[in-house]
Parts: structure tokens; sequence; C-alpha cells
């Protein structure tokens, strides 16, 4: 991150948002909102002064409410620019009117809360959509008492906890007491290999991190032990199963294969109660901590941008690729590739190379003059077409336009968003809508031909 | 307000003061209740292998008859017979080839015109949160109770409150001036009638629902299924004996808190007939005089 | 051992599938139902592994164990799977098919119990729960189980000597034949 910030051929825009996007490959115009951080980018040393000195404290997003942070805060140390902005909702000049500390400190005078909302529109040839994904809430599971019992937690809080940069410096603790728990249950798989929670794919992380947390769990602390309940270790990538027998062998995890199917608070322990198939029995756990595996679930506004930027989703609201095997970072519309868990969820070396895969498609655009296009596009006869616009209505790929010719209104196709699938040429009334290669005159003489053959060589007795 | 009642079997003989309370209460919100005229026994879960017709003719005439006499809704106090009158219900209504079956069994015709209603949902939509709160003159304050639900939530037909954390009846509780306390045994199985059938199962599992009302110390646990509380009353002494326990827990139906809280008579809301016996506790508390 | 796939496979799955609509190839064996069932620790299978058996066609092994006998129908199994099986509906129609199967019932007990239950009904149209118990563990030559409970239940006004008895007795008779001969005409 910090690397393409200072590359000359790469301009970020954060704390921004795509609104609408025009055009096709090689010719986007995309508009973006570029949010208003109250902080003048081109000022800010990124001293921190006005975080440290800001008088408010609001929950962490970041440490998922684990933490605190201010109202002017950058969301974790890292994050790039090394810039902070201002959050309206608790910001006290913004909610009550007065404070205004940070302005007054600053020592570049970068705090501007007059700064506005700023609307750009660009050209771009390509675009690469990358905005990953988000974590299913897990107090869908009544029967795990997640959000209602503090110390079930889900994976994320406790990668946030091992973090020596994360809300307790490290320290894996309960957070309804903060001691060390001795006895830690993981189960696997909550909301992801459920119908009946509406998502029946598998998430493909959980396996792996969830091994990693029960090894880094023993590294910490030598006396905790880790339970681990599990449909099945789906372990398919380099070295991951070897990692996994590490996890039970050398760490001591016990994997327990079968599903958890209630939790509840005796005392100050959470009592597990599930099973272990292989032994063919019900199983009760004392725990002092329940982690829960959740799902990987496509960001809450995820359709919309795929409406915005016209691309296809599918039912769960992930981002469909053109060809699952031949064209896997493409999406559908033509210049626009997907990478990353937008598309499905993947694990980072997954997520690593479909961003390389996409960024090279991406330059193989930028890198040409001229791009060639498969011919089999639409076309609509000018001469004929009698100006319904029907053919508008049904293209799925906003490929056909309405022109006015010797002030007639008609429809022409823009050849570069046209799939050639065809909705038109069946659509139009007139026959004035065709696709290269499969006009209506050209599939009835492929047909006739066909006939012709057939009746050659007797295959075909026709009944004239 | 006249509303249709089934009383079903146990509330004729062991449930007694269920139905007893019921019809107390109710009358003192103004609400009279007209027994569904010659009713049968809606044919509980045995029915269901031995003999599927039956146990859909046998809802199905009581459904007839209700609507025979005239009436529209009917509270089923058992939360079995309550599933059941329901599910043929919505079952007859689903499919015309059954309804027809059912018809010649019985041999008359079921219109669809009963609405079944448990206690629970019945309080809450047809008389309302607001006046079961004006019918309390004697809040049940430092009552501590954990309220069990069993399966009810879970029973086909009945959609009645969140399935794995149900909230009715300690709202109920908290409208009448109780403690409704959080725990961890309110949807747990109570071993239905296994406790006739296989008594041991039934003693295994009325004891950790027992323990876990103790550790909340409470003072009764509120219940609105008669084999609920048959199997967590009448078992008390059994448990105590196999487990070295020593629960004396009063199981009061949650009829019977209400009525308290209307300040209604003990022996009118059957309060003397529970096994356990609620007096001193309720002496201690201030809710009955000595 | 004889070959898993020495017949139709899919048999005693369509079998339970058309009985009640429940397909049990959907099961990912997640052990879900076992885990939250009260009564797993007395059953010989664990519900997962009922359900298993009818997937891999083993209609011997399942008709005969306690599990569905035993199970309480208290749903917890049918509302938490993951995929949606109605696993307490599925329990219903193996009991059934077991009696038909006419295989030496795990838990007869359960099944003396239910049929004198219904035997109350046919006679009064409701059920007397006094005359229930007592033949019950009459017909179990244990005539005193339960007989400590008698007295206070008595005391307390809990078990009437007489039952009641509805006035159509008659129309319930006839249910119960219509019933069964419908049944029968239709198998
Ligand atoms: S809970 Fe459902 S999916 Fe899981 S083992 Fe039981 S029947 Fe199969
Ligand atoms: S319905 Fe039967 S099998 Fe299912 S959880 Fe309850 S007792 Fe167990």
């Amino acid at each position: 991150m910090t690397e393409s910030s200072h590359d000359e051929n790469i301009e970020l825009m954060t704390y921004a948002e795509v609104v609408d996007v025009k055009g096709f490959v090689g010719n986007f115009d995309v508009t973006i909102r570029k949010k208003p951080r109250y902080v003048d980018m081109t000022k800010c040393t990124g001293c921190g002064l006005c975080i440290e000195k800001c008088p408010t404290k609001v929950p962490s997003e970041w440490n998922l409410d684990m933490g605190l942070r201010k109202s002017i805060y950058k969301p974790f140390g890292q994050a790039v620019p090394n810039v902070p902005v201002i959050d309206t909702e608790h910001c006290l000049f913004f909610t009550k009117g007065r404070c205004k500390i940070c302005q007054k400190l600053c020592p570049a005078g970068a705090v501007d809360y007059e700064q506005k909302e700023e609307l750009v529109t660009k050209k771009f040839g390509a675009i690469i959509v990358a905005t990953g994904f988000t974590q299913f809430d897990p107090s869908a599971y009544g029967e795990y008492g997640a959000g209602k019992f503090k110390d079930v937690i889900t994976g994320l809080h406790l990668e946030r906890m091992l973090d020596t940069s994360g809300p307790t410096g490290g320290h894996v603790v309960r957070p309804s007491d903060q001691t060390e728990p001795k006895n830690i249950v993981f189960i696997q798989c909550v909301g992801s290999r459920d119908e009946s929670k509406g998502r029946p794919y598998c998430s493909r992380i959980c396996c792996m991190y969830t091994a990693k947390q029960a090894i880094l769990l023993k590294d910490h602390y030598p006396e905790t032990q880790s339970y681990i309940f599990y449909i099945d270790i789906r372990a398919a990538g380099k070295n991951y199963e070897e990692f996994v027998k590490r996890a039970q062998r050398d760490y001591g995890a016990i994997y327990i294969r079968g599903r958890v199917s209630k939790i509840y608070e005796k005392g100050n322990k959470l009592i597990v109660r599930g099973v272990d198939t292989l032994a063919g029995r019900q199983v009760e756990l004392e725990a002092d901590l329940v982690v829960l595996a959740t799902a990987v679930v496509p960001q809450p506004d995820a359709i919309d941008l795929a409406k915005i930027l016209n691309i296809p989703y599918d039912q769960y609201g992930f981002y469909t690729e053109a060809h699952p095997k031949l064209q896997p970072v493409e999406s559908v519309t033509k210049g626009i590739f997907l990478t990353g868990s937008c598309q499905f969820p993947k694990d980072i070396p997954d997520s690593v190379a479909t961003t390389g895969a996409a960024s090279v498609r991406a330059c193989e655009i930028l890198s040409k003059d001229e791009l060639v296009l498969d011919p089999k596009v639409a076309f609509v006869n000018p001469d004929i077409c009698s100006g319904c616009l029907n053919c508008v209505e049904v293209c799925p790929f906003n490929a056909i336009e309405p022109i006015v010719i010797n002030g007639k209104t008609i429809a022409q196709v823009i050849p570069t968003l046209c799939h050639g699938c065809g909705n038109c040429a069946s659509t139009c009334r007139t026959s004035a809508a065709n696709v290269q290669g499969f006009t209506d005159d050209q599939i009835y003489a492929q047909v006739a031909s066909v006939f012709e053959i057939l009746k050659k060589e007797n295959f075909l007795e026709l009944s004239e | 307000m006249q509303v249709g009642y089934y009383p079903g079997c146990s509330l004729e003989s062991s449930a007694k003061e269920f139905d007893l309370s019921i019809r107390a209460i109710l009358q003192e919100m103004k609400i009279s209740l007209k027994d569904i005229p010659d009713w049968n026994c809606c044919g509980a879960s045995p029915a269901h292998y031995l003999n599927e017709e039956l146990a859909q003719a046998l809802p199905y005439r009581n459904l007839v008859k209700a609507e025979e006499a005239g009436l529209d809704r009917v509270i089923s106090p058992c939360p079995a017979c309550y599933s059941h009158l329901k599910h043929i219900h919505e079952e007859v209504l689903k499919e015309t080839h059954l309804a027809d079956r059912l018809e010649s069994i019985v041999g008359k015709k079921y219109n669809g015109g009963i609405v079944s209603k448990h206690l629970l949902d019945f309080i809450k939509e047809d008389i309302g949160f607001d006046r079961l709160k004006s019918s309390v003159k004697l809040p049940l304050s430092r009552l501590r109770v954990v309220n069990y639900y069993g399966c009810l939530t879970r029973l086909p037909g009945v959609r009645i409150d969140d399935m794995e954390n149900p909230t009715l009846m300690d709202e109920v509780i908290s409208i009448l001036g109780g403690e409704a306390l959080e725990w961890s045994h309110k949807t747990e199985c109570c071993g239905a009638s296994l406790s006739v059938s296989r008594t041991e199962i039934a003693l295994r599992l009325v004891n950790s629902i027992l323990e876990a009302a103790k550790e909340r110390q409470v003072d009764c646990i509120a219940v609105v299924c008669p084999l609920c509380q048959s199997n967590l009353d009448t078992r008390q002494g059994d448990i105590n004996k196999r487990f070295g326990t020593t629960y004396e827990i009063p199981i009061l139906y949650l009829s019977q808190l209400i009525g308290l809280a209307q300040k209604l008579n003990y022996s009118q809301l059957g309060l003397d007939r529970l096994v356990t016996s609620p007096q001193n506790i309720l002496i201690e508390k201030g809710i009955i005089e000595k | 051992m004889s070959y898993l796939n020495s017949q139709d496979i899919h048999q005693f799955r369509n079998r339970v599938l058309a009985l009640n609509g429940e397909d049990v190839s959907r099961c990912i064996q997640c052990g879900k139902c076992s885990a939250g069932c009260p009564i797993s620790p007395e059953m010989d299978l664990q519900p997962n592994q009922v359900i298993r058996f009818i997937q891999i066609n083993d209609p011997a092994t399942v008709l005969k164990c306690s599990t569905m006998w035993i199970c309480a129908s208290c749903q917890t199994c049918s509302v938490r799977c993951p995929e949606e099986i109605d696993i307490a509906k599925i329990m219903d129609s193996l009991r059934k098919l077991a009696l038909e199967a006419k295989v030496p019932v795990g838990e007869e007990k359960v099944v003396k119990f239910d049929e004198i239950f219904l035997d109350s009904i046919r006679k009064r149209g409701r059920v007397h729960e006094l005359e229930l118990v007592m033949k019950y563990n009459l017909a179990l030559l244990q005539p005193f189980k339960d007989a400590h409970l008698g007295p206070v239940m008595f005391a307390r006004g809990k078990l009437g000597i007489l039952g009641h008895k509805i006035k159509e007795v008659r129309k319930i008779k006839e249910i119960f034949k219509n019933s069964r001969r419908i049944k029968q005409s239709e198998s």
C-alpha cells in the first residue's frame, strides 16, 4: 500500500466511492464521490497530534468494538494515506458545535471543517473490482447465543486480540472478565454450509485460519487447550494439510467431527453441547471462550455497486465471472475485472494470484492503441429499424442506444459492449437487429442446406 | 368477548388447576369461554404412527364441532392439542385431497373457519398486554421466576415466538411485576410422555432443568403445558431420591401467576393442587396472606 | 459383509421420501441433530446415524433400533438442521415402517403405552389418565411402578377415579373404524 502511494503512475483516491460508470472497455467515464475527510491531505504531515488530543472516545470498528478510537482517527496504524479523517457522527464540533481542539492544535493547519464532498468524473480504460467481503452476523444462531454471551466471539475478534497492535496488545482474554481462557472451543461453518441460513457454500478460509489460531494460542499460552468442531477439514492448498496436521500433532488441538447444537452459560463457563459423529455420541465441553468461524459474505452494498458497474452477481451477491474456468478474473462486462473475495471466498494466496491476473488483463487493454473484438456482435439495419426501441429494453449489457438520424429515432449497437447474446435479434419485430454471422438469412440458409443433404442421402422422406 | 375453548384431556384431571386458573383469569378480564361441545381427545402423539389418519381425524372432528357451535376462535391451553388443531386446520386448507378424506371419515365437513390460539398468543394478540396490565391488582414484586417453554415454540404449526429464545412468557411476568430471569433451559426437553414409559430418561432431563433453575435461585418455575408441569412437579421427589438433590421448586402455570396478580383466590386458581406447594414462598413474598 | 451396492441403493431413501416428503440425500452428516437431541445418551443409534443408514439403504438396522421409539418428538433436531430436514417427522415415519415390517420393537414399552392410550380414546372419546397409567403398568407387569405418586396426586385432586366419556362415543368408534378402513384399502 505504502509503495503504491508513492508510485507516480498510481493515484490513490481513498475515502471515495464510485457512483456512476458510463462508457465501455477502453473508454469508461467513472464518476467518483470524494467524501470530505475534513483534513487537508496536502498539508497534513501525519503527526497524529490531533488524534492524541481529541477528547472523544468511540468504539473502534477496526477492532470490532473491542477497543476505542477518537472522532478524528486513522482506521488502523499502517493505514494509507497517513492522514486522519473526522467522523462527523461523533465529533463534538459537528454534533454540538463546540471543541475544535484538533483545528487549534494542528501544527500544519490541515484541519478544515468546511471541506465539501466532491464529485469527479474521469476516464479509465479498465476497471478492477476488489471490494472484498464482510463476515456473517452470527446472531442468526439463537442456539449459540452469539451477541448475547460475551465470551462467544468470532474468529475475527480472536484475530484482533492476537494482534500485538490490537485492542488487547496481543493478549487473548475473555471479553466478560478479561481473564485468560484455558479451554477454547472453535466452531466451524457458522453461516457457511447451512441451507437454513441461505448460505450453502463453503467459506474456504476458516479451516486454515482456525488451525493457525489454535497453533498461535498454544504457542502464546501453553496451558490452553483448543477443541475444534468441524464438518470436514478443507485444507486443499500447498502445505495446508500438513499445517492442519501440525495443529493436531504438535500443538495438541483436538478436532471433533460434528456440529454444535447449543451453547449456554453455567456460572462463568460456557457449556458447549455438540456431537462427535466419529465416536457416535454426544459430547459436552466446558469452555472459557467459544470462537465461531463465521461465513464469508459479500459486502452489504455489493449489489448496489454491481448495478452501477453493470456486472452480474449470484444469489448471494458475489460477482460473477465471465467463465468459471477459462475467464476466472473477467466479469461479463468487457474491461471490468474481478479479484479477491468480492467474487467468492478466497484466501490470501488466491487473492494475490487473481489480483496479478486481473492487473495483467487490464494492462493488456491499456497497452494497445486498438482493441480486437469478437466479430459476432449485433447490428441494427438503420433502413428497417422502426424505432420501437424494444431491443434497448432487453439488452442485458446496455449495449444499444437510441440515436437520431434524419429526424428519425432508431437503435444503434455499441459493439464494444455487445456480447452477441441475440436478445435484441429475437425481440426485433422488423428483423432489423441481427447478430453478425447469425443473421436470420444465414440461419435459414444453414437449415435449408442441412435438409438438402438429408434429402440427398435419403435420411429423410419429406411428405410434401 | 366470547371465545371457544378446548381444554383437552389433561385439563380435566391432572392439570385441572390449569383449567381452573384460565377460566378464572379470563373471567376477570371479561372474556367468556364456550367449550367446544362434546369435544374429543386430539389424539396426542401416539396416534401419529399407529394410525396417521386417525391422528388427523380426531382434531378434525373438534374443528367441525367448534364450527357447528358458531365459534371462530378456540383457545387450547395444551401446546400439543394446540399444535394438532392448528396443524390440521392448515393442512386441510392446503390439501383438498386430505380435506375430502377427512370429511368422509368424520362424516362432516369443516369449512376452515376456526383460528386456533394458545393461551400465550391469545393474551398477546386478542387481550393485549395493556388490558392484562390494567387487570393487575397486586404486582408480583420480588418474585423470581424462570419461564419454561419446553418444545412449545418448536411444535409444527406453532409459530408464536422465537424458537431459540422465546420471550412471550417473560413479557407477561414483567407485566405482572415479577422478575423474569434469563436462564439456560428455557427450551430444553422435559421428556414428555417418556416420564411414564421410560421414566429414568425423563428424570435425567427434568433434573437438569431443575438444576439450572436452582442455580438462578428462583422462587418458582412458570409453565404453560400440562405435561411440562406434571413432569417438573410430580417427579421432584423421585429425582431427589435418585440424584440426592433437595429440590422443592413450585411449578406454577402462567395463568396461576396472572391470577395471583389479579388477587384471585388461592384455591380458585387451583394452587392447592400443585404437588410442590407454593404456599410458603408466596407468603414470604407477600403475595398471599397466611 | 454384503456389498453396499448389491441392491438398489436408493430404495429406502425413496421409501421415506414418498412417505413424508423428507429427502435424506440432502443430509451432510454434520451431526447437529444428534448434538442437540435430549435423548441421545439413551439411543442405540444417534439421529444422524439413523439418517446415514437410510442414505445407505439399510432398513434392517434402522427399523430395529431404539432411536425412533424413545424420540420425544421435541423437534430440536428439525429446527436446527442446516439442511432443513424434518428429522422428527422421519422418526415418526420410521415407527410406522417398523410396525409394518413387524420387526421386534426395541422399545416395547413405548408402543404398549401408545396403544393403551389410543384404546382409551376409542372407548371414551377422551383419555382417562388414571386408567391409562394403571393399565399400562399392569400390562408391563409392574403394577407398583409410580404407585407412590398415586396418593399424592389423588390428594391434590389430580386423579379422577371416573373418567369422562363423551356423548358421541359411537361417533368416535366410527372414526376409528373409518380411518383404519381407508388406510387398509389404500395399502
Ligand atoms: S442435522 Fe441435518 S444435515 Fe446434520 S446430520 Fe442431522 S439430518 Fe443431517
Ligand atoms: S425430535 Fe426426537 S430425535 Fe429429534 S431431537 Fe427430539 S428427541 Fe431427538
